[in-house]
Parts: C-alpha cells; sequence; structure tokens
C-alpha cells in the first residue's frame, strides 16, 4: 500500500513537474497577499518558473498560459509552520521513527536534524494538502534514555524545509539553534533554571570569545571551552546576529532573561511558548523579540503558565510583536495552525494579523522571507486556493501549491478514508484501492 | 451479610438501603451520593435564537423557557409571561455540551505529580478505585470548560490499566466537594483499556500483560471471578452457602454484569473492539462505548449491530501505532451508518471546544459529498453523550420536562470565532460571558489571569 502511494505521489509529481515549466494564470479570486499590496479583490496571480511573475487586477493573461478560473474563492500564501518535527517524527511513539531529541554529550548546539528529514513521510502529504507549504524542523528537549542519558540546554540547529516533492527540501539550513528555559530547562540543567541560563551564557561567552580566538585554540593554545566546537561552530553565526535562537520559554520571568540576554548578546530572539509574554508585550516589541504561541492554551498546565490566556496572539501584535502560530499545532497536527489562528481572531487578533502569523510571520523569523511567506512577484509561488475563509474549521484547500507545482491532493488519510467511505462490496476492504 | 445482599441490587437502591441501614448524614445524603444542589434560578426566557435542539431539529427565530431547573417549551414566539427576558437574536442555543471522556480534576491543572491522581498504575486490573475520589474541584479546568459550554462530564480513570475504575458523571458546577458535582442518578462507567497502554505499562515491569493476548487473558480471569462471586452472592441470598467477603474489586465488575456500571472501553483498532465484543457476548455484559475509537470508521456496522457508541476526537493520528489510521472523516462515517457517535475530548484544551472539533468532520465531509448539518452534528456533543452516559433520559437535548442545561452561542457554533455566551445548568446562569464579575473562579485561580478560563 505504502508502495503504491509512493508511487502514485512520484508519479503525479513527474507530472506536476513537466507542467511548471510552463505559464499559469490563476483568475477571479480574492488574494490575500500578505504583502504590500494588502488584499486584492477579482485579481490574477501569474506563476513562471515556479515564482509568482505578475500579481493584481488588470493583468494581461501571458499567451498559452494554463488557466485556473478561481472565481469567488480566496488565496493566501502557503501556510508555515512555525516549529515542530515534520519529517522527524513518524509515529510518536515508536522511537525508530523519531530523530529530534538527542541525548548524551556528543553534541549540543551543534546537533543538526536537517539530513534526518525525511521527505516521504506519510505526515507529509496530510500537511500539505491542508495548506502547510513550508515548515522549522527543529531539535528539541526529551526525557532522559533508559541509560539516563539527558537531553540539553541547547538541543540543536533548526532549518527550515519546503513540503513539495521535487527540487532541494532545504529551504535554508541551520535558521536557529534551540535553547531551553524554564521548567524543560531545569530539567537538562542540574534541576534548576538558573542553571540552565547559566550554562546558556557560558556557551554563548564562549562563542564569542572562540569567534576572536580561533587559531589560538586550533592550535591547542587557549582555554578549554563549556561545549565542542561543533556546536561553537553552530552557535558564532548566532552571536553575529545571523542565526536565530529559538528559546522555550513560558513564564514572564524566563521572558525577562531572553530579553536580557539578546540584549547582551545582540541575539535575533525568538520565543516559544510564550504563555505569559502577554505581561511584556512592549518589552517585547521594543527587544524585536519574536513570540510563536498557541492560540488556544489558555490553562496553567504548569507553574511557567499561571498566567496563560487566549487574548495572547491579539495583544502581542498590537503591541507590535511579531507573532506565529506553532506551539500547540505542531508536527502530525501542524495543519491546526489555521484553527490556532482562527481562536486567536476570536480573542480579539486582527484577522490579517493572525493570517501574517501564520505565512509571512515565520518566513521572516527565520529569514526566508524574501523567498516565501507573501505573495508578491519574484517570491516562490506557495499558495492556497480555498473556498471560504481559511480560518474556518469547516474550509479547507481545495488545491495547494508549492513552488509553483500543483501538489497532489492526496495523503495516507484519504486513501483509507476513501476506501472505508465504500461500503458496496461483497469482499474485505483489502480489495478496494 | 445485609451489605452482600444489596449489591446485586440497583445502585440507587443500595444508596437508599446503606443510608438506613449507617444512617444519612445531617443533610440526609447516604455516603457516595450526590450532594448537588442546582444554583439558584428563575423563570427565563431566550428569544428570537437559531435552535438546535439535539433531537436532529434546527428552529430559526426560536424561543426557549426554562423554570424551576427544567425546559418548559422550545418554539416560536413563545409568551414571556412575567419571566426574565434575554435577547439572543443573532445567537444559537444548542443543549449544554457534554463530554464522555475527561480526566479534568483527576489529572488537573497544572499537572504535577502531587495532583496526578488519575491512573493507579500499580496492577493490571484495578476495578476497585473509583475517579472520584481523586477528583480535585479546584482544578481549573472546570471553569475553563464552562466558558466553553460544558454543562457536563464524566470524569474517568487513565488507560493504563485492563480497568481503570469506575468513572464518574459530574454537573459542571463549582462544588466544595466533588460530591456536590456529582450528576444526581447517573450510573457509574467502568473505564476499560484495550491495547498498548497497559501492555507496555505492565510488559515494561515484566509482568502480565505484555501482550494484547495477555489483555485478554486478563479480561476474561477477571470476568471468571465477578460472575462467581455474583453466583456466591445469590446463593448466600437463598440461604445456599457462606457470602463472600465484600470485594470492592468484584462489586464493582459484579455491577456490570448486573448492567448497573455502563463500559467505557478505550479501544484504537477496529480489530480489537471485535474482540473486545466477543468478550463481552462471552461474559453476558454490555458495552456502552469505545473511546479514543480511531479506527471506529472501519466497523461502523458492527458497532451499529452491536448498540455501541463510538466516542472519538475530530482528528488525533499518529501519536501513537494504534492512532496510525486516523482521518478526520471518522466522525462523518460512523454517523452516516447509523452508529451513536460521540465528539470527546479526552484534553483539558480538547473540552473547550467540542463545537469545534466537530466543524472540522463537517467541513471534512462536505469535501467528500457527505452533508451534515449543525443539527445533526449538534448531537455528538450533546444528545449522543448523554446516551452513552445514561443520562439521556434527563438531558442531553431541549425537551420540555428535561433539565434546563442549555449553552447559548454568540453565533453558529461551528464557525471558529464563535463563543459560548451564557451557560445554564439546571436552568441557572453559571457563566455569562458579559459579566464576568458573576462567572466562577476556583481557589488556584485567584490572582491570575486564568480566572474564567483564560478568557476575559
Amino acid at each position: 500500500m505504502k508502495f503504491s502511494l509512493s508511487m502514485t505521489a512520484a508519479v503525479l509529481a513527474f507530472a506536476a513537474s513537466a507542467a511548471s515549466a510552463q505559464t499559469t494564470a490563476i483568475t477571479g479570486a480574492t488574494v490575500h497577499t500578505v504583502g504590500p499590496e494588502g488584499t486584492l479583490e477579482n485579481a490574477t496571480v501569474v506563476i513562471e518558473n515556479g515564482q509568482i511573475a505578475e500579481i493584481g487586477t488588470g493583468i494581461q493573461v501571458p499567451a498559452g498560459a494554463k488557466l485556473i478560473d478561481a472565481s469567488g474563492k480566496i488565496i493566501t500564501p502557503g501556510l508555515f509552520s512555525a516549529m515542530g518535527q515534520l519529517g522527524l517524527s513518524e509515529v510518536g511513539a515508536v522511537s525508530g521513527t523519531n530523530d529530534a531529541v538527542q541525548r548524551g554529550d556528543d553534541f549540543s548546539a551543534g546537533f543538526d536534524v536537517a539530513d534526518a528529514y525525511n521527505r516521504r513521510s506519510v505526515v507529509i502529504p496530510i500537511s500539505r494538502i491542508d495548506g502547510i507549504t513550508r515548515a522549522l524542523i527543529a531539535p528539541r528537549a526529551g526525557r532522559p534514555d533508559e541509560q539516563g542519558n539527558s537531553s540539553r540546554v541547547l538541543s540543536g540547529l533548526a532549518s527550515v524545509v519546503q513540503l513539495g516533492d521535487s527540487g532541494n527540501y532545504l529551504t535554508r539550513h541551520g535558521v536557529a539553534v534551540v535553547a531551553n528555559l524554564g521548567e524543560t530547562g531545569s530539567a537538562v540543567a542540574a534541576g534548576s533554571r538558573a542553571a540552565a541560563i547559566q550554562q546558556l551564557r557560558a556557551a554563548l561567552a564562549d562563542a564569542l570569545d572562540y569567534r576572536r580566538n580561533k587559531a589560538a585554540y586550533e592550535r591547542g593554545d587557549w582555554r578549554e571551552y563549556s561545549v565542542s566546537t561543533a556546536d561553537l561552530e553552530a552557535l558564532i553565526s548566532v552571536v553575529e546576529g545571523e542565526r536565530s535562537m529559538i528559546f522555550n520559554a513560558n513564564r514572564a520571568s524566563d521572558i525577562e532573561v531572553v530579553i536580557k540576554l539578546a540584549s547582551e548578546f545582540s541575539l535575533s530572539a525568538i520565543i516559544i511558548g510564550g504563555a505569559e509574554a502577554w505581561m511584556l508585550a512592549n518589552e517585547l516589541a521594543a527587544a524585536k523579540v519574536s513570540v510563536i504561541i498557541d492560540g488556544t492554551a489558555n490553562l496553567p498546565g504548569n507553574f511557567d503558565r499561571i498566567n496563560a490566556r487566549l487574548e495572547t496572539g491579539g495583544i502581542l501584535a498590537a503591541a507590535g510583536v511579531r507573532v506565529a502560530f506553532g506551539a500547540g499545532a505542531q508536527t502530525h497536527q501542524a495543519r491546526n495552525i489555521t484553527q490556532s489562528a482562527g481562536n486567536a481572531v476570536a480573542n480579539g487578533m486582527d484577522w490579517d494579523a493572525a493570517l501574517e502569523a501564520i505565512t509571512l510571520a515565520p518566513a521572516e523569523m527565520y529569514g526566508v522571507d524574501r523567498e516565501v511567506g507573501s505573495l508578491e512577484p519574484g517570491k516562490s509561488a506557495d499558495l492556497i486556493i480555498w473556498g471560504a475563509d481559511p480560518l474556518e474549521l469547516t474550509s479547507y484547500p481545495e488545491q495547494v501549491f508549492i513552488q509553483g507545482e500543483s501538489i497532489p491532493m492526496e495523503s495516507r488519510q484519504t486513501l483509507l478514508r476513501d476506501r472505508y467511505l465504500q461500503t458496496d462490496t461483497v469482499k474485505p476492504p483489502a480489495f478496494r484501492h | 451479610m445485609k451489605i452482600l445482599r444489596i449489591a446485586v441490587l440497583p445502585l440507587s437502591l443500595l444508596f437508599l438501603l446503606t443510608a438506613c441501614e449507617q444512617g444519612a448524614d445531617s443533610d440526609g445524603a447516604a455516603p457516595w451520593s450526590s450532594r448537588y444542589t442546582p444554583l439558584p434560578s428563575e423563570a427565563t426566557i431566550l428569544q428570537g435564537a437559531t435552535v438546535l435542539t439535539g433531537t436532529g431539529e434546527r428552529l430559526d427565530n426560536a424561543d426557549v423557557v426554562m423554570d424551576g431547573g427544567k425546559i418548559i417549551a422550545v418554539g416560536p414566539g413563545l409568551d414571556a409571561g412575567s419571566m426574565t427576558v434575554v435577547d439572543t437574536s443573532g445567537m444559537w442555543i444548542t443543549p449544554g455540551v457534554i463530554d464522555v471522556h475527561s480526566h479534568l480534576g483527576v489529572y488537573p491543572s497544572p499537572q504535577v505529580s502531587a495532583h496526578s491522581d488519575g491512573n493507579e498504575a500499580t496492577a493490571p486490573n484495578t476495578a476497585e478505585v473509583w475517579a472520584e475520589h481523586s477528583v480535585w474541584p479546584q482544578d481549573p479546568g472546570f471553569v475553563a470548560a464552562l466558558a466553553g459550554g460544558v454543562t457536563s462530564m464524566q470524569i474517568l480513570p487513565g488507560s493504563a490499566n485492563l480497568f481503570g475504575g469506575r468513572g464518574v458523571t459530574l454537573k459542571n458546577v463549582p462544588g466544595q466537594s466533588v460530591q456536590e458535582m456529582m450528576f444526581p442518578g447517573a450510573p457509574h462507567g467502568l473505564k476499560m483499556a484495550c491495547g498498548e497502554n497497559p501492555k507496555r505499562v505492565y510488559g515494561s515491569r515484566g509482568t502480565s500483560p505484555s501482550t494484547r493476548m495477555g489483555n485478554v487473558a486478563g479480561y476474561r480471569s477477571a470476568w471468571i471471578a465477578a460472575d462467581d462471586y455474583r453466583k456466591k452472592l445469590a446463593a448466600a441470598e437463598k440461604g445456599r452457602g457462606e457470602a463472600p467477603l465484600r470485594d470492592l474489586q468484584l462489586e464493582t465488575l459484579a455491577g456490570v454484569l448486573d448492567g448497573e456500571i455502563l463500559v467505557h472501553n478505550h479501544c484504537y483498532r477496529a480489530d480489537e473492539m471485535a474482540v473486545m465484543i466477543d468478550i463481552a457476548k462471552e461474559f453476558g455484559y454490555k458495552i456502552t462505548a469505545f473511546h479514543h475509537a480511531v479506527e471506529a470508521y472501519k466497523v461502523a456496522d458492527m458497532l451499529r449491530e452491536n448498540g455501541i457508541c463510538a466516542a472519538i476526537w475530530a482528528d488525533w493520528y499518529g501519536f501513537k501505532m494504534e492512532a496510525f489510521d486516523g482521518i478526520r472523516e471518522n466522525a462523518a462515517i460512523l454517523d452516516r451508518a447509523g452508529t451513536c457517535t460521540v465528539m470527546h475530548s479526552d484534553s483539558a484544551i480538547g473540552i473547550q471546544r467540542l463545537n469545534q472539533e466537530s466543524a472540522k468532520v463537517i467541513g471534512a465531509a462536505a469535501k467528500v459529498g457527505i452533508d451534515i448539518a449543525p443539527e445533526r452534528a449538534v448531537r455528538w456533543f450533546t444528545s449522543n453523550a448523554a446516551k452513552a452516559l445514561g443520562i439521556d433520559d434527563v438531558t442531553g437535548s431541549l425537551e420540555p420536562g428535561k433539565m434546563a442545561d442549555v449553552t447559548v452561542w454568540s453565533g453558529n457554533p461551528f464557525s471558529v470565532y464563535a463563543k459560548a455566551e451564557r451557560v445554564y445548568i439546571d436552568g441557572a446562569l453559571v457563566y455569562d460571558r458579559q459579566n464576568p464579575d458573576v462567572n466562577p473562579v476556583t481557589d488556584f485561580s485567584l490572582g491570575t489571569s486564568a480566572l474564567h478560563g483564560g478568557a476575559q
């Protein structure tokens, strides 16, 4: 079954790839560009060579272009899963299919999950037919294994991938290093969040020192560092501000630490979790710290999240903080970032800000907004045709394009669905395919 | 002797007899019975709403009249008399939301080990434990669920064991004790669990069960013991032989065999459901509902023919092997087959939006040409849920004479933008979004922003 699915996907991908050389024009839709053009009514989107060539109203459709009539439909940029383990986790409780947690002493900041990414994971089609076109794939902290090997304060390097079938799956390699504060940090750092912060600060200071004294260190003519060379290499671009640091943090006091560290080390900082971030909305905006939240998390799941509330997205966005959704809806449920965004709107967030939070905002956070995130000429043609409001629960994509390719709207789940929708057979379901 | 005799009587009688024999409280309530008293209410008419009755009907521009804690009338243009009038034009009204699968209070927020009281994972059969003895009424999750329109829920033990213990159905009202929340007259549930969890928990300790066949041997051995216990009790009743010592574990299982306790069976895979049905046939008991029935869509007809409800999530899949085949059309396929379909949460977050979970199914079903009207889908978290809990004769639909458990929504509850505006339990306004000062706040939430379920 799996074999036939991947074969089907491969054949369709080949067909789509061949088609992408031609020009496609999608006409008549309401287009939410999430770019400077804002929302365009009855607009035309022209796709050429996998990119958006033109977008606007009153555009001449190029001769010979393949036409798609999207009158009465809605078009948005492809959705961006801002955090998760897509392609790194097939079945949550089957350890051999999970590659995002590194334990022991070999790596921390330098642990790079990009090579473990499985673009043929069944979770990829399931996610992209619901609109996910790009995703951050990130390492994370986990429980100690049976030998007692623990994960670390620094989980490793995260990358951005595209969910299409063809081309290089990596959009950008090593966009961020993941760090753990709060209860998670405490659990992996000798039982105190203070220890986690100290380890983090030492590693960042080491990276600065290593950057200045690399030659002496390589000669063996310099002091020892708290982390490995691979980690120092990963952290250099963090302290240079070229690579973000993602902090797992929920408690307001931990968020204050992030703001302090960002200033101290000139970091491009992103917070994941951010349950109490609304209490520091203005400070986060001033420090240009972005926040990835869960639009439905309103309970004190632990003491780090005592003041969790549903209005967080609206409060942060109104204060000028860059917000994304992806703290709850991740990996297998990355597709539910629309529900997360919709709930934030129901609790005060501006609709356009919520759409930006699942498209452009994560692209900006990870420095790939020149390529994706909004519908603008020159950007990759990642887009979705919807029948209705994309944040509504009853609304699903009618067609998804990744890099200009119309992807097959099929997944292992649609195959199961179609098999069991049939009832008029005398043979067992195994014969329906 | 007397206690042993009553163990084979219906539970309601058991409580009465126990009360007579052991002496009732000063408030007249027997041990372990409900001390729930409805909050003060007034005769109220909700006017001009779109009403989904829970019986499959939709009434536009209709009124709902409540008095004395009961639904009095539902329909267009009802006489307001001297009642309190609430303008609900533009709003939607449904029966109060009912969740058949919650761990609020037994796995409360915050999830600290000191409050982790949902799994007595010390032996594969702990039918003797009762979830109500673990419920912490100050769990902020209860109020958050209220803000999601939830009026009743069953609190279940976890799924570590083959027999996890008894579940309890609560009214979602603030109580100083669990007894003040207990749904009057609701039968107990028995939590059973198939599959990965029991075999993993005990297999990893090198004890049985470590396989699915070990699971099944465990269920069957327990039912043999329960059957024997019942027979000895019945014989002693007739003066034949000594009655056995009262056994809490066997008493629960005997309660199932007597039809007094409803079986709520955590079971993901279709083939395991078929096995569990044969066990039920072998020992003469009924399975009321399969919970987390991720593969129920594969055996929708079998469940309908056996009168078993499927309690499910909208879209959970992939977190473990037995959840690998989850599809979003599960509820749609079950409902189309005429199987009792129930949307459940198993989550303190999910319980707040069972309407939203159902909406995801409606949209997925529409893609394959299955049209599910709101008045049909609403049954999944109202009347069908009430049926699975054995309380459908008194709640779960908006029909005269039933408890006035009612949720007023700001709009179509299957929209992501809709919120519960007002929640009535037994006719009492327990939650009013526009008037947060009168809404309940748990002790734990005082001084935090999670006062009203994190929505302000």
